[in-house]
Formats: structure tokens, sequence, C-alpha cells
């Protein structure tokens, strides 16, 4: 018993070198050295600051941006999470109709069947970085009149857009979807 | 559904039964001590180990030494993380200067790392700091899954071993899981993740300002090497509090894919390791078939749930606690995955699932964490199954029941239904007794019978050691720290121990050579048999529990009634 | 008429009578607990009734509560009632060898003299004197003297068997009446442990122990009844959680009275309540057979039996050998040598000797030429000569003849011992005679070789097909001979056997045995004589014939009272019947549950979360579509309490048994206790739901 409580702790002491500090230290190595943008968040600069990552979905409440998923903690993930809200929680559809009815302030006659499902419910990390592209082209008719965008700059917008629709990864794998952050950065370009 | 998710749900198991093999057999030879292609990197480790911690390789044991040896390897490991969490604020790489972590949330993580559960009472980004998520959680999602491992390897060894006495040497087989087995996958898996976009630094939290002013910050961490080991060692534990939902720790469709595959990948093969060691694949396949059935029943009702119309929001396919990148296909995969292995991870919210597809997941960890299951643990309970199904299917064809030329006697049977009684005892009562006193209640997130679903699933979570939540329940009070550990202890070693006993009873018996009379358990008639016994078992003991939880919530959301 | 109804017509008003008394008796809280799970019903009923009636001290009488109370009795009795039954039959069977017991008195040998005294003060050792018409006191061994003896009283069979010192038939039974002169019996087992009394006990269940499989088995239901013990328990605070969730208001449907019938219905009392009746009616088909066993574990050994080693005469061949041809050497014709065989034969009664006058009679046409006593003198067989024969004085008609017929060997010896020669073409013909399986006797007269005769062995009819289906159901056959491996193994051939041993001696049994086990077979096997005795300790069912020695008797396991070898099969599949039986019920048992569930969970909420006055959604699970939740309730227990009864018949015949491989087997009782356990009880609940709402009940 005691020659096993020995073993035991030896073990235990050599397991936690080799799994709680080589294993992550060679990782951690590895990845700075082979990928240090993405190993460190893939942080977007500007001005050598970091204005975000692509990873991240940020906050947008400004018609001018094209809005992210809900988020039921704000998009400020310390820590992220979800609503946790069941399918028969009055709370979840109050939320809901909050949201409707904010997007009701910009496209008044738009029937609620009509408004993109993604847009209305939260997302599991709070900070989801993506919306669908149908999600997407529903919001473009507010942006360009919030930004009072002619014809032209319209059409740049679109064709943005489009641009920044990814098709599933690798054509086989998840959903076709829109970078919020990143398409928002760009919008801001068009002249 | 479009064509493409069909061909991703198929994909994905294709893929997985295509790499069972191949795996199974490598771990089959490493069990073994045989020549392996890892042999070579990790051999001479292998025997400084021994000889660092004065092991003897060839040494045997009796299954009492083997599950002492086993237990008070767990209790250390139990020891020394509620230490490193109730000092960490004394101790190095703390970058956030993250306090001390109360007694009874460190206990309850303590539990749930040393049990291969990770259930997280905790937020990652918030409550640990780099240190102690190295140090103390990554280091038991190796040694929990390692030990999950060497039992049902143990248990293997009983049922071949033909009047024997020991089952193995305890450490051997620990130390092999983990250097030839767990460690190669995590490395690899962990190298991918990163090249996709999962974090691994040892910088502090980004503070930023957005596009639009507001202020934000984010989390980061030496995530993809736990990640990695999270996943594939069925622990879950996510570094961040939104799990593998969180796009630092899945951040696109194909780590979404290869993380998917990693939570059932061990589990999987192993069976195909159990058929080679039993001198039998068509036994492994026979048992890697009833999980497949059932994961493929329990995947179908998911979906087919999550599809159906909610009436309440007028809408099929309900993006509630669902990521965009993963849609809903890819978040239903994933909750049948990681609830019918003891994984636990989560890349959706599994408290607004549909409540048919809510109750699968829990029904997958009332079941006993048997459908594929946890690394190890998901075959040993799936064998105490069998032993029961093979009792009484045996005597129904006139012997004294057999299971692989081994009989089946009153000791098997008694400590089979200790393994399936103690899981489901902690389940029912644990919940019967949250659902009427006020430390129980004021911890729901949500009213009406989904606020007994969320009770029932973080019970069934503790007591199967998957660590998913239904995550609206707060968790993080001494009430359901403490209720949950002891969960997690009764889940863990109240199956743990009857299955070495039984390994230890079964391999002192004699092995009856093959003859038509025996009761076959290779044929599909067996696989029918054995699932059957499995549902019809866990649908008796939880199906007036989960009348008044999922199934009558389910019907009064087709009837659009909120609470 | 079909079995089932014939069974219970078998069992005559008194049996029935006697076991409606006994359910009552058995209700000693001590008894119950012997079975867990009818414990647990046990106290649901005293449960259920108090509050019955405490409810009614309070003037709110139920008579829906005074109904499942009433029902819980009914379950509890119902079970009892078919312990009682399957014991009633064993006491009656037993009744008639306790006659022969009773007052029995002894004359013991003390120091030559005799002294009588009660059989029951006999101890080991003792010697007992015995004459005609004594019953014999206790299990003994004959060691002096010979007697016949009438063992009817246990073995059925009218006709006396002799009894007598030394040899391999020297086993006496307690109970027994010797018919004809004395005999000296050393009693070899203590008054209380004879055969007699091993076998009351063992069929009147009083002493019955479980068998290993049966207590296996009771763990497995009391772990199901502790299942469904939480489920029930847990489901009250649930439904108090629910309740105040759906603002339900009034009285709570879910009253203990109503958790206690949801218990009792879920536990496995089908299988519960007959698993002793299943284990006392198997004892109680063994001794039907003719067949004593000294444990329920022999008989479940018997179950799992994968070798049997049988002897080959009286078992596989026919006990006598036929002859079926005369062989002549080449100069001597066919009809001389079937005239000195028949002549060499007349006196020999044996079915051989008689086999050679009938075959020369009915082929040649050789009348047997009447001879007397005065003109011939007839050599009987002897050991020593091995050979039988005949000499015939000179008279008017011929010569002196002297023909002898016997083994090759033992003419040879003969032949040569008169100075003749022992012509090499006969040997050939012996061989020939030989490698066919049978057995050749060589006919000589005045010294000069005739022929053989052919004497066959003659296998059973439908033996060989015994052995396939014993094989498809994994059991192998192993011949055990004393002839040469020549014979054997073309009789092995004929039978279709698995394996053989020829020229066996006794310790080549138990070495066989030996070798079996240690590759784990389990063995059985049937022997009688003292030598048999340490290979039928060895095997794993050992069946000692009740003519062999007591040596034999107290080796086995089991003992067979007819003396048929051909039992050992009888006693395979009996063994396999009663597991079959207990896995079917408990199958069946198990299956039942689902549909209880659908009748008893909407029931209890069928007004949770109801709007209104509408029904509450839990009701879409009424799929039976009972007619009120009292009704629905009710009908469940009392289907409960009747399938007990309806299955009583089943489980003392125990379920059909055919010899089929395991799977076969297996779908086949999966389809009628599975699938049938799945469905019966839909229909059953649902028609007792339309006859209570008719007759209301409710």
């Amino acid at each position: 018993m005691k020659k096993n409580f020995l073993i035991a702790l030896r073990v235990f002491l050599v397991l936690t070198i080799i799994t709680g500090i080589i294993y992550p230290l060679v990782i951690t190595l590895f990845a700075n050295v082979i990928y240090p943008g993405k190993s460190k968040g893939s942080m977007i600069y500007k001005d050598n600051k970091i204005i975000g990552s692509e990873l991240i979905g940020q906050k947008f409440t400004s018609p001018e941006y094209f809005w992210g998923r809900p988020s039921a903690i704000d998009n400020n993930p310390m820590p992220s999470g979800g609503s946790n809200l069941g399918p028969t929680s009055r709370k979840l559809k109050n939320e809901v109709q909050a949201r409707i009815d904010m997007i009701k302030k910009y496209h008044e006659n738009i029937p609620i069947q009509q408004i993109p499902k993604d847009l209305l419910f939260a997302s599991a990390s709070g900070v989801d970085p993506d919306i669908s592209p149908e999600a997407a082209y529903f919001q473009i008719d507010r942006i360009a009149k919030a930004r009072k965008m002619n014809m032209q700059q319209k059409k740049e917008l679109y064709r943005l857009l489009s641009e920044y629709t990814r098709r599933p990864q690798y054509e086989l794998f998840g959903m076709p979807r829109v970078n919020v952050f990143l398409l928002n950065l760009v919008i801001n370009n068009i002249k | 559904m479009t064509i493409l998710e069909i061909i991703q749900v198929i994909l994905f198991i294709a893929v997985l039964i295509a790499l069972t093999p191949p795996l199974g057999k490598f771990m089959a030879k490493v069990f073994n001590g045989e020549k392996n292609i890892m042999k070579p990197v990790f051999g001479g480790l292998e025997n400084l180990i021994y000889k660092l911690s004065g092991i003897k390789a060839e040494e045997e044991m009796k299954w009492t030494t083997y599950t002492w040896s086993l237990l008070l390897f767990n209790l250390i490991g139990f020891i020394v993380v509620w230490l490193l969490q109730a000092f960490q604020h004394s101790l190095p790489i703390n970058p956030q200067g993250l306090p001390n972590v109360t007694p009874a949330l460190g206990f309850n993580t303590a539990v749930s790392f040393m049990t291969n559960t990770n259930w997280q009472s905790y937020a990652g980004e918030t409550t640990l700091s780099y240190f102690v998520q190295m140090l103390g959680l990554t280091v038991q999602n190796f040694v929990s899954a390692a030990t999950g491992i060497a039992v049902v390897v143990a248990l293997t060894r009983g049922i071949i071993r033909k009047t024997a006495n020991s089952i193995g040497n305890f450490w051997v087989d620990l130390v092999r899981s983990t250097l030839y087995i767990l460690i190669p996958l995590s490395i690899l898996l962990a190298v991918i993740l990163v090249s996709q976009g999962v974090v691994q630094t040892y910088s502090s939290y980004a503070n930023t300002t957005t596009l639009e002013g507001h202020s934000q910050v984010i989390p980061l961490g030496p995530a993809a090497s736990q990640i990695a080991i999270k996943q594939l060692g069925t622990n879950g534990g996510g570094f961040f509090n939104a799990n593998s939902a969180f796009p630092y720790e899945n951040p696109t469709p194909f780590t979404n894919f290869l993380e998917m595959l990693s939570i059932l990948l061990i589990p999987a093969a192993l069976t195909y390791t159990y058929g080679k060691m039993v001198g039998s694949t068509k036994q492994g396949w026979a048992i890697f078939g009833a999980m497949m059935f059932l994961f493929i029943i329990a995947l179908s009702v998911s979906l087919f749930a999550e599809y159906s119309h909610n009436a309440t929001f007028n809408t099929s396919g309900l993006m509630e606690g669902k990521e965009t990148r993963f849609g809903i296909t890819n978040s239903v995969i994933w909750s049948t995955a990681t609830t019918s292995a003891s994984n636990g991870s989560v890349n959706a919210m599994h408290d607004s699932l549909s409540p048919l597809a809510g109750m699968v997941a829990m029904l997958n960890m009332m079941l006993g964490e048997i459908i594929f299951g946890g690394v190890g643990a998901g075959l040993y309970g799936l064998l105490i199954f069998v032993i029961l199904t093979v009792f009484i299917a045996g005597l129904m064809v006139g012997r004294t029941p057999e299971y692989l030329g081994k009989k089946i006697q009153a000791f098997e049977v008694k400590m089979a239904m200790v393994a399936v009684l103690a899981p489901a005892f902690i389940i029912l009562v644990f919940s019967a007794i949250s659902s009427v006193i006020q430390q129980g209640l004021t911890s729901l997130n949500n009213a009406g019978p989904h606020g007994l679903s969320e009770i029932l699933y973080d019970f069934s979570s503790a007591a199967g050691n998957n660590g998913s939540a239904f995550a609206g329940l707060n968790a993080n009070t001494d009430f359901y720290n403490i209720l949950m550990g002891i969960g997690m202890l009764v889940g863990r070693f109240g199956v743990i121990i009857p299955v070495l006993a039984i390994a230890g009873s079964m391999v002192k018996k004699k092995t009856s050579p093959y003859s038509a009379g025996i009761f076959q358990t290779d044929t599909v008639l067996f696989i029918g048999l054995l699932t059957a016994i499995i549902l019809i078992v866990g649908a008796l003991t939880f199906f007036p529990a989960l009348s008044l939880g999922p199934v009558v919530e389910h019907l009064l959301m087709n009837a659009g009634r909120l609470f | 008429m079909n079995t089932q109804s014939k069974i219970i017509l078998s069992l005559n008003k008194n049996i029935i009578i006697q076991a409606i008394k006994d359910s009552f008796k058995k209700l000693n809280p001590k008894t119950q607990l012997k079975n867990p799970v009818m414990f647990l019903v046990f106290v649901g009923a005293i449960l259920t009734s108090v509050i019955f009636l405490k409810n009614s001290f309070n003037g709110q009488f139920s008579g829906f509560n005074m109904q499942i109370a009433l029902w819980l009795w009914f379950t509890v009795l119902f079970a009892n009632f078919a312990e009682a039954v399957s014991e009633g039959r064993g006491k009656a069977q037993a009744e008639s060898l306790r006659k022969s017991k009773t007052n029995t008195k002894a004359r013991k040998l003390v120091n030559s003299k005799e002294e009588i005294v009660y059989a029951t003060e006999l101890k080991v050792n003792d010697l007992v004197v015995c004459e005609t018409g004594d019953i014999i006191p206790g299990d003994g061994e004959v060691v002096e003297g010979i007697s016949s003896v009438d063992e009817s009283a246990i073995t059925g069979e009218s006709a006396p068997v002799i009894r007598e010192s030394g040899g391999d038939r020297s086993a006496v039974t307690g109970g027994t009446k010797v018919i004809s002169d004395r005999i000296v019996i050393k009693i070899t087992s203590e008054q209380g442990n004879t055969f007699l009394d091993r076998m009351i006990a063992l069929v009147e269940g009083a002493k019955r122990q479980k068998t290993p499989n049966e207590i296996a088995l009771t763990i497995l239901l009391s772990g199901l009844s502790i299942v469904f013990l939480l489920a029930v328990v847990t489901l009250k605070p649930f439904a108090i959680y629910s309740e105040i969730a759906s603002g339900f208001k009034g009285n709570s449907p879910v009253t203990i009275t109503i958790l206690i019938a949801l218990l009792v219905c879920l536990i496995p009392t089908t299988i519960g309540g007959l698993l002793s009746a299943i284990g006392i009616s198997g004892m109680d088909r063994l001794v039907k057979r003719n067949i004593l066993a000294k444990s329920g574990k022999a008989v479940e050994a018997a179950g799992d039996i994968d070798v049997l080693l049988l002897d080959k005469t009286g078992t596989i061949t026919l006990g006598n050998r036929q002859v079926t041809a005369f062989l002549p050497l080449k100069h001597i014709s066919v009809v001389k040598l079937a005239e000195a065989a028949q002549l060499s034969s007349l006196a020999d009664e044996t079915p051989e000797g008689r086999s050679i006058v009938v075959l020369a009679k009915e082929t040649y046409g050789l009348r047997g030429i009447n001879i007397t006593e005065k003109d011939a003198k007839f050599i009987p067989f002897s050991a020593q000569t091995k050979m039988s024969g005949v000499d015939l004085r000179a008279n008017g008609d011929g010569a002196e003849r002297r023909i002898r017929k016997g083994a090759a060997d033992a003419i040879k010896n003969y032949i040569e011992s008169l100075g003749e020669e022992y012509p090499t073409e006969i040997s050939q013909i012996v061989n020939e005679v030989a490698q066919q399986g049978s057995t050749p006797l060589v006919v000589a007269e005045n010294g000069k070789v005739l022929g053989v005769i052919h004497l066959k062995d003659i296998v059973k009819g439908g033996i060989k097909e015994r052995f396939e289906q014993l094989r498809k159901m994994g059991i192998k056959t192993i011949m055990i001979t004393g002839d040469n491996p020549l014979t054997a193994v073309s009789i092995a051939a004929e039978a279709g056997v698995d394996d053989y041993i020829s020229e066996a001696k006794p310790e080549d049994k138990l070495k066989r045995i030996r070798e079996e086990q240690a590759k784990g077979h389990l063995i059985a096997m049937i022997g009688d004589g003292t030598n048999d005795a340490p290979a039928l300790a060895q095997a794993d069912v050992g069946v000692a014939m009740n003519t062999g020695t007591q040596a034999a008797r107290e080796a086995g396991n089991m003992v067979d009272l007819d003396s048929n070898p051909t039992k050992l099969i009888e006693v395979v599949e009996i063994g396999k019947q009663l597991l079959m039986t207990r896995g079917a019920l408990t199958t069946f048992s198990i299956a039942n549950d689902i549909a209880k569930y659908f009748a008893i969970i909407p029931a209890i909420f069928a007004s949770l979360y109801a709007v209104g006055g509408a029904k509450g959604p839990l009701s879409v699970l009424n799929l039976m579509g009972l007619v009120t939740p009292e009704s629905a309730i009710l009908s469940a227990v009392i289907f409960n309490a009747l399938i007990i009864i309806a299955l009583i018949p089943l489980a003392l015949k125990g379920v059909a048994y055919r010899p089929m491989g395991a799977a076969a087997v297996l779908k086949r009782n999966l389809w009628i206790y599975g699938f049938g356990g799945l469905i019966v009880p839909f229909i059953g609940i649902k028609l007792i739901d339309i006859m209570i709402n008719f007759l209301r009940f409710v």
C-alpha cells in the first residue's frame, strides 16, 4: 500500500511534467513560430492597435453597419455564452419580440416571416462572428439608405458582400456565412 | 436539411467507421506491449517513466491491487487540482491576477476533472489562471482518460485470460495509454487546430475598442493544447465558458468536423481494440454496431426534433444558442456525439435545444454513457449491458449464460446491477431533491417543465461523467457544487469498482469452448437484443421523470404555451 | 386436449384446496422476505390497506383505494398459490413414498443377535437383517446373501430385482420390500438423509435451496425492483414541481396508493411470483421420469452439459446382439454350419442364442431336432473357457458330435489343445466381421472349424437422429465400449456419435472426463458399477443407475430409478427447459412494463398542465384509450395480478422445448415471450378496462 502510494505520487509528478508542462509548451512554441498571427488570436490591427479579432464578433447597432447575431452577453466575452433560454421560455419570446421591433424600425414593410432567423436568435458563444448570407443581403437596403449611397456605391456594397460571402469550407464543411466585422471594415472604405 | 447537410452527416459517420480499424489495431498493439509505430518515438520515455516512478512493468496485479492503485492515483490528482485552485493567486502564470477559488467550487472542479466529467461550474475566462488550466486541468484531461482506458483493458484481460489471477498492471496501462495514444493524437489535433485559428499563447487578454466604439475584452490563452485532449479524451471541459461554440476554441467548420470526430474517435476504435484482444474482431464490430445503431437513432430523432416546427416562434430550426458557421445540422451532430460519448463539450447551447432533442441528449447520458461513451468508460459501461443481455437472453437458450466462454453468475450480475444502479440513483434522487427545495429551485434559468429538464439534465451529466449542461442552471452554488461533486464521484467510481470486480471474478473462471448450444454474441440478433435491453432499461428507469420534463414540454410547445 | 389443460386437470381438487390454504399461510412476513420482489408487493398491500382503512375511518371511503389494496393482496396470494401448487404436486408424489417410510421397524444385528429397533434409530454402519416380507429400513449395501426385492414403491416398476452381496447389484434403497430370501444389510446413510428423504424434501420444496442461476436471477430482479422503486419514489417530487409549475390546485392525484400501484405494476412480479414454482416443477419433471436429483444445482448443471459420455450397450445399441449371417469355410456348406450353430444354441436362452436358432430355422428350414437331456450334454458358457456348446452322444442317426462356439481366440486354443489345425482362412473371416463392427463367433465340430457366426450389434432405432439433434444443440456425444477399436469405429459411425473410446477400462472414463473438463467442457455420464464411482463423482452430472452399487449411487448427483441409460439425454433436456422457462418469463415480465407505463403515467398526469376543462397534454400517451384515470390504473393492477395465475400452467409445464441450436431457440423465445410480452398487456389492460367500466367498478 505504501509502496503503491509512493509509485502513485511519482507517476503523477512525472506525468504532470510531461502532459502539463512539456506538452503545452511544445505546442505553444510550434504555434508561435509557424502561426504567429493565428495562435495569438487572429487580431486585426489598425495603426498598430488591435481593433478586434477576425474570429470574435463585435457589437453593431447603428444602421450603417451590418448587424451580427444577437448576443446574450452583449458581445462581451467575459465570460462567453448564450442565453440558455428554452423553447418554451416567455423571456425568449419577449427578447425575440424586442429584436423584431428593433428591425421593424428600419424595415417597416417586411413581414415577420421574412426576417432572417439568425438575426432574431442569440448565438451560442455570444460572439458569433458570422451571419448567414440571407441575413446580410436582407440588411443591404438599410445600410445603403443610412449611408446615403448612390447606385454605384450600392453596387460596390453588393460586390463586397458577395466577395466576403464564404461558401462551405472546402465545399464540404459547415454553412455559407459572412464575417460581419471584416465586411464592416471594408464597407467603410466605399467611396 | 439541405443535401450538403445530409452529406455532412454521412461523411461524419463514414470517416468514423473508416478510422476505427486502424486506430483500434494500433491500440491493441499498445496494450499487448507489442511493437507499434510509436514505440521508437516513446519507447525510451516509457522506460524512463518506469524507472523514475519505481514501476516494475512486468509485475501483474490482482484486481484489488489494480483498483487500489487506480483510486490512490486519482485521489492524488484530486487533491492537487483542489490545492492549485485554492492557492491560484499565489501561483505563477496568472496574467489576469485571478483570485483563489472558493472551496466548494474548487472541490467541484477537482472532482469534475479527476472523474473525466469536466463539468464546469466555473467560467474558464474569469476563474482559472493559465497555470491552473495547464498543470491542473490539462494533466487531468490526460490521466482521467487514461484511467478509463486502463479499466476497460483490465476488464478485457479478465474476460480473455483463463483461470488466471491478475488483470494487468495499472501503472503500465496508465502510462501506455497516455504516452502512445493520447499524447500523439493530441499533438496532431492541436497543430491542426492552431493552423485554423485556435489560440495558443501566454499573453494576457486583449482590451480593444470595437469599430462602433464599444470596449471589448478578448480572452486568450494556451487553448489548442487543452482543447485537443479535451475532445480526444472525452473530457469536454472548455478553455472558455462557451466551450467549442467559442470561436477561439472552434473557429471553422473544419475544426468543428475534426473536434466532433475526436469526440467519438477513441471510444469507437476501442471496440475494435477489444475485438482484437478477445481474438475476434466480429465481437468488436458487434459492440460497435450496437453503439452505432443507438447513435443513429439518437441523431435521427434529434435532427427531426430540431427541424420540426416550433409553434411559439412559428418557425422551424431555431437558431437560438447556435453558431452560424455550424448551422443546425452540425450543432445536432455535435450535441448527439458529445452526450453519446461522455465528452460534454458543446458547440451549441443545449439548454436552447428543442425539447425532444434535449431529451435525446439527456437520455444518451441516462443510458449510462455507453453509446461510444467516455474513452474506456463507454466500452466498459456497454460491457455491463452485454453481461445483463447475455444473462437474460442466455437463460432463454437453456444454459447458464456465458459471455465469450465465461459464465455469468450471481457475482457478475450483482456487480452489473450496482454499476447500473449507482448513476441512476444519483440522477433520480438528486434531481428529485433539487426539484422541491429552495436551494435547488433558485438556480433555475427557465420556468415550467424546462426548469425540471435543467435539473434532470445536469444531474444526468454529473452521473454520466459527461460535463455538458443545460447551462442556464446556475450550478455555481454550494448546494449544486457539492451535490454535483458527489454525483460525479458516484457516477465514476460506482461503476469502475464493480467493473474491476467483475474483471477480477471473470479472470478466475474457466473458458468453455464454443458450441452450437452457446448464445452467440457477434450476430445481428445480438446487436438488436443488446440495443433493446439498453433502451428498455433506460426507458423504464427514466420514463416517468422524462414525461414530466421534455415530453410534456414538447407537447406544450406544440400548443404554443410559454413559461 | 392440449397439455396445458391436462396439467390443470391433473391437479386434483385436494391439491388445489390445500394450495389455497397454503397461499394464506405463506403470508407470513418471514416467508415473504425470501422473495424480495414479492416482499415489496406484500409491503405495498399492507400500506394501501392501512391507508384505505385510515381514510374510511375518517369518513373518506374510497372504493378505488379499496380495490387497489384488494388486488395487491390478490397479487401476493396468486404468487403464493403458484408456489403452493407446485409444492402440492410434489407432496402428492412424496406422500406415497413417505407411507413406506413411517413406522418401519428394523432387525438390527448386535453381536450377532437381532434387536428390534425403529428405523429412525439406525446409524451408518449398523447391520440389519431383512427376510421375506420385510421393508428395508434404510439405504444400504447387501453384505451377505441374495434376495429379490420389490422396488415398486420408488420406481413404479413391479418386476422384482435381484440384490446380492458383492458385485454391482448390492445397493438397496430404504422403503423397498424384500420378497424372497434373507439378506444382511449395512446401513450407508444417516436417517433423514436417505435418497427417499432427499427426494421428498426436493419435490416438496421444503428444503429447496436456490440454485446458482436462480440466485443470480433473484439479484437481477431485486436490482430491477430497486430501479423501479427509485423511479416511483422520485416521481412524487417531480410531480410536486410540475404541479406548482402548471399552477395546479387541489388535491394531487399522485397519491401514495397510486404510486404503490405503479410500483407493483413495474417490478417484475410475474417472474418473481413464479420463480420458485418453476424450480420446484423442474424437479418434479425429473421425478416423473423416475430420476432422483440430489440437488437442484445438478438439474441446472444438466442444462449446461456439452459432452455426454454414453455406454454403448443399452444406450446406443440394444443390449443384445443378433446373428445376421452364417459364414462357413470354403469347403463347408452353409447349412451344415447353420445346423451346428443351431444345435449348440438350443439350450442358450440369451437373446444371441435364440437369434441363432431362429435364423437357422427361418433361413434354412432347420427345425431343430428334438434333443433330450438323454442324448445331449449342453456345455454352458463359462468365464474360463469362453465357449459354449453341446455334446451329442452317438446314436442310430449318427456319430458322436462335439460342437463348440465361442470367441475366435478361445476356439483357437481349444482346437490347438486337441492337436488339430486352426485354419488361416477362418482368421480372415473373423477380421472381416470385426471390421464391420460385429462380433464373430467361431463354430467348431469335433475339433474341425466350420465357420463363423456373424453377430451384429443392433443400433437402436432413431438414436442417430437423436444424436444429430444433440449436435445441433451443441452437445458432443462420446461412446464408451469394451469392444476392440475396429468394432467400435464402425458402430460409432453407424450411430453417429462424435467420438468413442474403445476397449475402455473404468479408468479411461475418468481420464477422458478430466481431459474434457480441462478444455472447459461440462460432462454428463451414466454408470452403475463401483468402478464407475470415481468417474461419476468427477463428471459434472453423474447419473447412477438404481441397479448399481451403493458406491456408484453415492458418487453421482442423480439416480435413475429405471436404470435406463438413454435417460441422460432427457436429464439434459429438463435442465435446459428449466433455465429457458426462467429466461422466458423474465423477458415477458420486463416487456410487460412498457404497456403499464402507457396505462398509468397518462392516467396520473391526465390533468397536469391542462387548460380549462380540456385534457392535459400527457393524455396523448394514453395509447390504449383507457376510459378514466382510475379505471386505467386499476386495469393495470388487475392485469398484473391475473397474469401470474394465467402463467402458472406454463411455469409448471415449462416452456416448449425443441432440440435446436441456440440462435434458433433464442429467436423463437424472443418472438413469443419478448414480442408477446410487449403486446399482450396492451390488449389485456384494454379488455380489463372495458370490463370494469362495463361493470361500473370505478
